[in-house]
């Protein structure tokens, strides 16, 4: 036996059709971008530091990290700009310029893998709890609870003190820093997306699915996180300039990178402190580059935001 | 309002027995023998066999985890293994210090900040605004520890105008009844030590507030510029209202709802930022206290301090949770 269909197909059809007519939110917020002059020098921003870090063994003629003119460097005097050293030499003999490009890929690939392990991990943690909170049912919420107590726990401790005491634990090694800054991360977009996602459970769309008797993992996977994503996505543009920013906290405290080959922003503005009298270009310089980037990741994440904002869409 | 604070304290007790099941596995976790990974490059047999008799390492798992919680609730949180000491009676005595300093760099960022905010959103578009903008970008995209380098650099160690780091002049001989330096001064009437402590404060509160100033700002900014454009302000303008009884009446107090949530918010920040702030001017509080554990390897300590901080922070929340319900009575309601 089968029941009579509501004559709904001609609002499916007038629906359907504004979508393919319609903007899409991405495309809409791609155009807003470009019409920003704040996401255009974040992006401009970034775009140089990503093309730094790329290019950085091309930019330059020598390697990072090599104490090749150390003979040039007296605790009162560092080498500055010259023809064969445009920004000079640092403390340690090697030049400058190399080091800041070489800091700039060590910061981008930083940055990138701690927020994309922070990203990977609090995103499925979020997508567990809100999706199991949102339609679960009562074993659903049982599961929502579990995981954002656990989360609770995290947050227990303010996010860099989180982060210094896993890379204390993890001892000093290349991807200690990248779990530690990654794990800090995990509880912000954790409780984000839960967030976004429990918002959305609770539309109509959600319940038509549900009631058209579609499987609850496809409609969560499929409906409430591509639905959800945008306000995370904005989060880890953001988190870019605190991972790099923090990346150079770590330095600084003695928990980053160990290799002296290793050119590295933070553990650059260490070493340049003792010789600010003689050499102040030697603090600034990666000072102003870590600044610098994070401003470039603000401007662009914020810009997004807006952009992504349905309050801003017409 | 007693109910809420009880529920808020009740909260804080699975978080606190999940951080206390976490740490303990960390300890375990740790490769090899506990008691060769807390002493690390030190390991003795003798120090091996001290620790595992002092942290019951010989007993069954769950016996130790449940020692350790009871050594926990009597305010027993590890030694030192650096200096034998407890992580507790250190703590206590450093803490002071970054709670001065802490709360010197919140006042200054309040202070300067919420005028400032409402300055720039009096004045949208002029010139003050841009600056005010632009500054507070700046402001929280600049790492606290590059901030603090800078100030030290410049007006300490170039110019001489401040002192360059530790929380007093070792020369005056000061007499600390609270360990808050400045507040001692005053206490014992030592007027030159309150005026030396308070000099010693001055660059790292500046390096620890900017961020937060900087946050402040944008928040009141913003938040004013709302409230200016709601009806009851027109309202007031309309009845013919003096300008300064609408700016206080109504703007402000409208209006700093969502900045006092943010200055709130601010306390793991200034904890974090406390940590960089105190190693750069050698600034002898909890975070410098962190610093050194973390060149010893010292685990006593970093687990000791993570549970510390932990109850600190959820407590300085719940503080400031309940200062909302003092300010806002729809949050009491609530």
């Amino acid at each position: 036996m089968s029941l009579p269909l509501p004559p709904a197909s001609s609002a499916i059809e007038t629906a359907v059709g504004d979508e393919v007519h319609g903007v899409s939110l991405w495309r809409g917020a791609f155009k807003r971008l470009r019409r920003n002059p704040t996401a255009i020098v974040g992006a401009l921003i970034v775009l140089a530091f990503v093309l730094l870090s790329i290019l950085a063994p091309l930019l330059t003629s020598y390697e990072p990290g090599s104490a090749e003119w150390s003979g040039q460097v007296t605790p009162s005097s560092v080498p500055g700009p010259s023809e064969d050293h445009w920004l000079g030499l640092d403390r340690f003999g090697s030049d400058m310029w190399t080091q800041m490009v070489f800091g700039a890929r060590q910061s981008l690939i930083y940055g990138v893998v701690s927020t994309a392990i922070g990203l990977a991990v609090g995103a499925t943690l979020g997508t567990l709890a809100g999706g199991f909170g949102s339609i679960g049912g009562r074993y659903g919420i049982w599961v929502d609870t579990v995981i954002m107590r656990f989360v609770d726990i995290m947050l227990s401790i303010p996010s860099l003190l989180l982060a210094v005491s896993i890379a204390a634990v993890l001892g000093q090694n290349k991807y200690a820093v990248m779990i530690a800054i990654g794990t800090a991360q995990v509880p912000i977009f954790a409780r984000l997306l839960r967030g976004s996602m429990l918002g959305q459970g609770k539309a109509d769309y959600v319940l038509a699915a549900d009631a058209l008797g579609i499987r609850k993992s496809r409609i969560v996977m499929g409906h409430v996180l591509p639905n959800s994503i945008g306000p995370t996505i904005v989060q880890a543009t953001l988190n870019l300039a605190t991972a790099i920013i923090e990346v150079a906290a770590l330095s600084y405290l003695g928990l980053g990178e160990s290799d002296p080959a290793v050119a590295e922003w933070g553990r650059m503005l260490v070493a340049a402190q003792d010789r600010f009298d003689a050499a102040p270009q030697l603090a600034l310089l990666p000072g102003l580059a870590i600044a610098i980037t994070a401003l470039g990741f603000t401007l662009f994440g914020e810009a997004l935001r807006e952009a992504l904002d349905p309050r801003s869409r017409r | 309002m007693l109910r809420f604070v009880l529920r808020r304290l009740a909260l804080m007790v699975p978080v606190l027995v999940g951080l206390s099941i976490l740490l303990f596995a960390w300890v375990r976790a740790l490769p090899g023998d506990p008691a060769r990974s807390l002493l690390g490059e030190r390991a003795t047999p003798e120090g091996i066999d001290r620790i595992n008799a002092a942290y019951g390492f010989d007993r069954p798992i769950l016996e130790q985890y449940f020692l350790y919680v009871k050594a926990l609730l009597q305010g027993d949180f590890g030694n030192s293994i650096q200096t034998s000491r407890p992580v507790v009676e250190s703590f206590t005595e450093r803490f002071p210090a970054t709670l001065e300093l802490g709360v010197t760099a919140l006042v200054f960022a309040v202070v300067v900040g919420v005028p400032l905010g409402y300055l720039a959103a009096r004045n949208q578009g002029h010139l003050l605004d841009t600056l005010v903008v632009s500054g507070s970008l700046l402001g929280v995209v600049t790492p606290v520890f590059f901030l603090a380098i800078l100030l030290k650099l410049v007006f300490a160690d170039l110019l001489s105008w401040l002192p360059t780091s530790l929380r007093a002049d070792p020369r005056i001989d000061a007499t600390h009844v609270t360990n808050f330096y400045v507040l001692d001064g005053i206490l014992t009437q030592e007027w030159d030590a309150a005026l030396d402590a308070a000099m010693h404060l001055v660059l790292p509160a500046l390096a620890l507030g900017t961020i937060p100033l900087a946050i402040i700002v944008r928040i009141t900014r913003a938040s004013v510029a709302e409230v200016l454009h709601e009806d009851y302000v027109r309202t007031a303008e309309a009845k013919g209202l003096a300008r300064s009884t609408i700016s206080r009446r109504h703007v402000l107090r409208n209006a700093l709802l969502p900045v006092v949530t943010t200055i709130g918010l601010q306390a793991g920040l200034l904890l974090s930022g406390a940590v960089l702030t105190e190693t750069v001017f050698s600034f002898n509080g909890i975070g410098q206290y962190l610093f050194e554990a973390i060149g010893q390897r010292d685990y006593p300590v970093l687990q000791g301090f993570i549970i510390f901080i932990a109850i600190v922070y959820s407590l300085i929340n719940l503080v400031v949770d309940v200062l909302y319900g003092v300010i806002d009575p729809r949050v009491r309601a609530a």
